[in-house]
């Protein structure tokens, strides 16, 4: 090549080739998009939500849309670590060429801290995100992200089973998420990703019944953008640590301001499902936003609104 | 799986709220009981719609008005394009059926049943089929499937036109080897009891992606969890677990 790379970043002392990641929950365990486009070209991808024992997850309807945004209810469903390590990574190591990010969950501080010791073990995953803010699961997952000592014991209990980064993954759905990031910081965490979704809900007007069986669900999609850029702002402003800004990223432009905010990295979610190829895309315009905008490298911008 | 840019032929209505749309593009790859999903300007989920024909080039699809989406498709003229996820699902597999299939359609599970029907006779198979909608008025492609051969039958629930009662009324005087069906849940129930052969079975579900990725359509067999969108919406009768 002999140019230096654009559109490279360092999460956590890894480099990515681009900042673009689709996010958890979006994007299985990659096969699906490689149907569409060779994956390599991604940063890389956070993997679906891996629990200790597998999970079907909640009752269907699962999906309900919304104006630019749709609510979803899956409730973590995934085939457990043992078949995640055993089937599915096997088979992502035939398509996926670069450290993957493993996003792992759990319902108690034991079972994520079993989970991510057996992800230590898997020389394809890179980083741990840990998910301490599903809302679609009872009595666990948003509990932990909700409270800023159970997310610092969720840290910590994970930071001594793993030598892999671990970026904690933190709920917009509480009163004040940069004193959870400070408390998740000083327990260890090597970055911190958000937001998850947020908590919504929507009613059939012919029924006057949710739509989704679980009644409540995680929004995402385009709608939550402000949200998330505020949000990445105010953790990013509070943490000497890497951020990975996800919520609502569907083109260049998103990710140019969610780097400007703060974020070293960026995850898609819903845009993947509505066109499979969104990250490409959003990859391939990247250059051509940068030069608009009188951009010569990516890692120049990160937390160029704090200035 | 692709993701391609097809023009609207034609787009008309064949009933009430029941429309046929005809697009041109690329239609390599798509086959019987599969569906695509259809981008709308506005909207943020792709609408899901199985389908009904498909030959080179040129893919029909029929979808009944139920909500804004369809709404919108109904107004959109011949001419405009839309962008289309095809080859999306597993399809009906042909090589089960036996010498004379059975082919239940109810409401707008007819439309599926087309290309399929035309498939089956192109094998060269006694194709019987039978058409399940509420009332006469309702009625759509009786003669499109009897252009094709197969032996039609029709059942309205009122008894306004055709056999009067459910589709599984007409299951009784047919000799077949197989059933493949698509309809509401409870016929598909009731023809799962009624059924004495092998049978496969497509399914709706609310989606998110549509191709596999968000898990939004997952349901439970007895070879493990499928996704209606992937792993399905063809199921098999010996694989189905009906909830309640």
């Amino acid at each position: 090549m002999g140019e230096i790379n654009r559109l490279s970043t360092t999460l956590c002392g890894i480099e990515l080739e681009n900042p673009v990641i689709p996010a958890s929950g979006t994007f299985g365990f990659g096969y699906e998009f490689a149907e569409y486009y060779d994956i390599n070209k991604l940063g890389t991808f956070s993997f679906k939500g891996t629990t200790k024992e597998p999970r079907f997850g909640n009752p269907t309807p699962r999906i309900a849309e919304c104006t630019s945004g749709m609510i979803n209810a899956v409730g973590l469903q995934n085939p457990g670590v043992d078949a995640v390590i055993g089937n599915e990574l096997p088979k992502l190591r035939k398509v996926f060429h670069k450290p993957v990010m493993a996003n792992v969950s759990g319902f108690s501080v034991e079972e994520y801290a079993y989970t991510c010791q057996r992800i230590n073990d898997c020389p394809e995953v890179g980083w741990i995100e840990v998910n301490v803010s599903c809302p679609n699961v009872h009595g666990g997952g948003m509990s932990f992200g909700t409270d800023p000592n159970a997310a610092a014991e969720v840290t910590r209990a994970v930071k001594a089973v793993t030598t892999k980064p671990v970026i904690i993954k933190l709920s917009p759905n509480v009163t004040d998420i940069v004193s959870i990031a400070k408390k998740c910081e000083e327990a260890g965490a090597d970055g911190i990703s958000l937001i998850n979704t947020l908590l919504g809900m929507r009613i059939n007007l012919k029924t006057g019944k949710p739509v989704i069986a679980n009644k409540m669900g995680g929004f995402s999609g385009s709608a939550i953008f402000p949200v998330a850029v505020r949000m990445v702002y105010q953790v990013s402003s509070a943490v000497n640590i890497p951020v990975v800004g996800m919520g609502g990223v569907s083109t260049a432009e998103d990710v140019i301001e969610m780097m400007m905010a703060g974020a070293t990295a960026v995850e898609v979610g819903a845009a993947n499902l509505i066109n499979p190829c969104a990250c490409l895309d959003i990859i391939n315009d990247l250059p051509r936003v940068m030069d608009e905008y009188g951009i010569s490298s990516l890692s120049d911008i990160i937390g160029k609104s704090h200035e | 799986m692709r993701q391609e840019i097809f023009e609207i032929t034609e787009n008309f209505a064949l009933t009430k709220d029941v429309y046929k749309m005809v697009l041109e593009g690329n239609t390599e790859g798509i086959r019987a009981g599969q569906f695509v999903n259809i981008m709308l300007s506005g909207l943020y989920l792709r609408r899901p719609i199985s389908v009904c024909d498909v030959s080179d080039g040129l893919l029909t699809i029929l979808y009944k008005v139920v909500g804004k989406g369809t709404k919108q498709m109904a107004e959109t003229p011949v001419g405009e394009t839309l962008d289309i996820l095809t080859g999306l699902g597993n399809g009906y597999d042909i090589s089960d059926s036996g010498e004379r299939p059975l082919l239940i359609g109810g409401g707008v599970g007819v439309p599926p049943m087309y290309k399929l029907c035309k498939d089956l006779i192109a094998e060269g198979k006694d194709v019987s089929v039978i058409l399940g909608f509420n009332t006469e008025s309702e009625i759509f492609y009786q003669k499109e499937f009897e252009s094709l051969g197969a032996k039609v039958y029709v059942t309205t629930v009122d008894g306004t036109y055709g056999i009067k009662g459910f589709v599984t009324e007409a299951m009784k005087d047919i000799d077949y080897t197989y059933v493949y069906t698509c309809g509401p849940e409870p016929m598909l129930r009731a023809v799962y009891n009624a059924c004495k052969t092998g049978a496969q079975f497509s399914f709706e579900e609310r989606m998110g992606c549509g191709f596999g990725a968000c898990m939004g359509c997952s349901c439970k067999t007895l070879y493990g969890n499928k996704r209606i969108c992937k792993d399905g919406p063809v199921l098999t009768k010996e694989e189905i677990i009906w909830e309640k």
